[in-house]
């Protein structure tokens, strides 16, 4: 340590003389928090800080310009007669129930595909992975069109094998469908995961499995799913939280119609608070957010996590 | 649990016992390889035509986006959609902004999760395990829940159309996740190197500085990259803190783009593809540190 600064006078050697003199464990400990002291305070001032913030805001009313005026419970009570929140939570949840478990089971078979040893593999590789890449509001400006009912790419094909023109973008019935869709194709990143995970599993379970018998579809369901259980089990997870965050694909693409039926949760915050200037509303409808995510999160960590199988649990 | 035996539904019916073991196995296998390969390639296409659609189109003219059935080639062939669209709006000054945040971002993000990682990573001290309960738990709550009172925080630092509410933060700690990928990757490298340091006199932060970030290089040039993406790809903050058009990003700028009814699909999609394709080439000069990093994020848990 910096024993030689305690003979030098410079403006802070008292604190080094004081320093110095502290047991090895006191060191340690008011380094590791000087280490860490930019987390925590980032954790308060924007963390923390906003916190309060929006629960104070949670009782007022504020249009930005003129000053804040305290209404008492009236933001919360707006909440159950609010006719649009229902209609909000609608559109989040089934987004929700539907992407998350499509996405996880086509990003999973994309990497099973994508684990076959065959030569020119890294090309395929690649072709999965780039949509997921693609700037937001740049796979909203395309998306957008390929929807298009009239001329689209996905209704071509669609009339081309046979079936209806679908109004995917001006339809209630079929906008959240579209969505699905759209968030799909940009399954790469936990396709890459996936394809990391099955490469992790020992050769030898196959082989083993295969000389007692065991088809194709008894090695996935009894070696690869388990093995491969707290990779699906982060996926999961990390598709809830970004699912209930969709925002620039419906802003861009629908603005949340039509009839709000992709006025997700975050785009209906964002329109609260920075269209009709309510920021005490906007704050309480966060709150709602926040505790749908941290109830969710719980269920989730309870019902599946609890399946998930570690190898070498501790 | 449908179980469907290859072997059996597809074995030829005469052959020799021995012969039919290694006759079986090899046509279940080539069936199973040839659907295998077609899959592979069914999904290619499907994946790769909206790119495709995406590239071809933004040469067409606005009459042809609206031909039916949809023409693949464009005809004529219109560069100056690219031209247009990039001077329609001042695009120069958005991808400057875009550049300069982006570079701040990854500057911020390396130095402060690298820093507070190595605390988490390599010192122990009462309350350490507690404060990374803590860092984890923000990794579940969301930006997109505390945009109301942030913007009203910014605004009242009078922070609100300039970069810094989109930059500063960046410096306290670089993200739960980033924290976590840095903290994983410190973790791999043998105490006795660190331990030899101090010896020699190094202080925890010379050792942090001069030894551990050095070895870190890898994953610095993964977070960095993910960084860079995620500032590039941004739109939710931009929207909310940058007001004069001046101060826009890429992003930002065609999203206002996309709003304005008078703009047609043509520039529309050219300025669309003119920011999708740095991320692309970024993409190709850096695959190694993309694959490694969604690796990182996925599997050390």
């Amino acid at each position: 340590m910096t024993t030689q600064t305690s003979t030098r006078k410079t403006p802070f050697s008292w604190f080094f003389d004081w320093y110095n003199q502290l047991p090895m464990v006191r060191r340690r400990t008011i380094i590791g928090y000087v280490f860490i002291m930019p987390f925590i305070l980032g954790f308060i001032l924007w963390f923390l800080v906003p916190a309060l913030v929006a629960a104070n805001l949670t009782f007022q009313r504020w249009n930005l310009i003129s000053p804040p005026t305290y209404v008492g419970t009236a933001n919360i009570e707006r909440l159950f007669t609010d006719p649009i929140l229902p209609q909000s939570l609608k559109a989040t949840f089934l987004f929700t129930i539907l992407s998350v478990p499509i996405g996880l089971v086509f990003a999973f078979f994309l990497a099973m595909l994508i684990n076959t040893p065959i030569r020119g593999i890294a090309v395929f590789r690649t072709i999965y992975f780039l949509p997921s890449i693609v700037p937001a509001v740049a796979s909203a400006v395309l998306w957008a069109w390929l929807l298009n009912t009239e001329f689209g790419l996905v209704n071509y094909f669609i009339r081309e094998l046979g079936g209806p023109k679908i109004p995917w973008l001006q339809d209630p019935g079929w906008a959240i469908p579209a969505f699905i869709i759209l968030s799909t194709w940009g399954v790469g990143g936990s396709m890459i995961i996936f394809l990391a995970g099955l490469q992790g599993i020992p050769e030898v379970y196959y082989e083993a499995a295969k000389l007692d018998g065991a088809g194709r579809f008894r090695q996935l369901w009894n070696i690869t799913l388990p093995l491969m259980s707290p990779i699906i089990f982060f996926n999961l997870v990390m598709g809830f939280i970004n699912s209930f965050q969709v925002f620039v694909s419906a802003l861009l693409i629908t603005n949340g119609g039509p009839q709000n039926a992709t006025l997700f949760l975050v785009l209906y915050i964002y329109r609260t608070a920075f269209q009709s200037q309510n920021m005490g509303y906007a704050a309480t409808l966060s709150w709602v957010l926040f505790f749908i995510l941290m109830i969710l999160s719980l269920i989730i960590f309870r019902v599946a996590g609890s399946r998930v199988y570690y190898e070498n649990a501790d | 649990m449908t179980e469907i035996d290859m072997d059996s539904t597809m074995a030829p019916p005469i052959a020799a016992p021995k012969k039919l073991e290694v006759g079986r196995a090899r046509l279940s296998d080539r069936i199973w390889r040839g659907m295998t390969i077609f899959l592979l390639f069914f999904f290619a296409f499907v994946m790769f035509v909206p790119f495709f659609w995406l590239l071809t189109s933004s040469f067409k003219t606005q009459n042809q986006i609206f031909q039916y059935p949809p023409a693949w080639i464009p005809d004529p062939f219109v560069p100056e959609n690219y031209v247009n669209a990039l001077t329609y709006k001042p695009f120069h000054l958005y991808l400057r902004n875009s550049l300069f945040i982006a570079g701040m971002n990854v500057l911020a993000v390396t130095l402060s999760a690298s820093f507070v990682g190595y605390g988490f990573a390599r010192i122990r001290f009462p309350g350490r395990d507690l404060w990374f309960g803590v860092v984890m738990a923000t990794l579940f709550l969301p930006y997109a829940i505390l945009i109301v009172p942030s913007f009203i925080i910014f605004s009242r630092l009078g922070w609100v159309d300039s970069f810094l509410p989109l930059i500063v933060p960046q410096f306290f700690g670089g993200g739960a996740f980033n924290i976590f990928l840095m903290r994983q990757f410190f973790r791999t490298i043998p105490e006795d190197i660190a331990d030899a340091a101090r010896m020699d006199g190094c202080s925890e932060f010379g050792v942090y500085g001069r030894i551990f970030l050095p070895l870190a290089k890898p994953a610095l040039i993964t977070i960095a990259i993910f960084t860079f993406l995620h500032a590039w790809n941004d739109l939710l903050g931009p929207i909310i803190y940058l007001r004069s058009p001046e101060h826009f990003t890429v992003a930002a700028g065609l999203a206002s783009f996309r709003s304005q009814t008078d703009i047609s699909w043509d520039l529309q999609l050219a300025a669309a593809t003119a920011m999708t394709l740095p991320v692309i080439v970024l993409f190709f000069f850096s695959q190694r540190y993309f694959i490694q990093g969604i690796v990182m994020t996925g599997l050390k848990g």
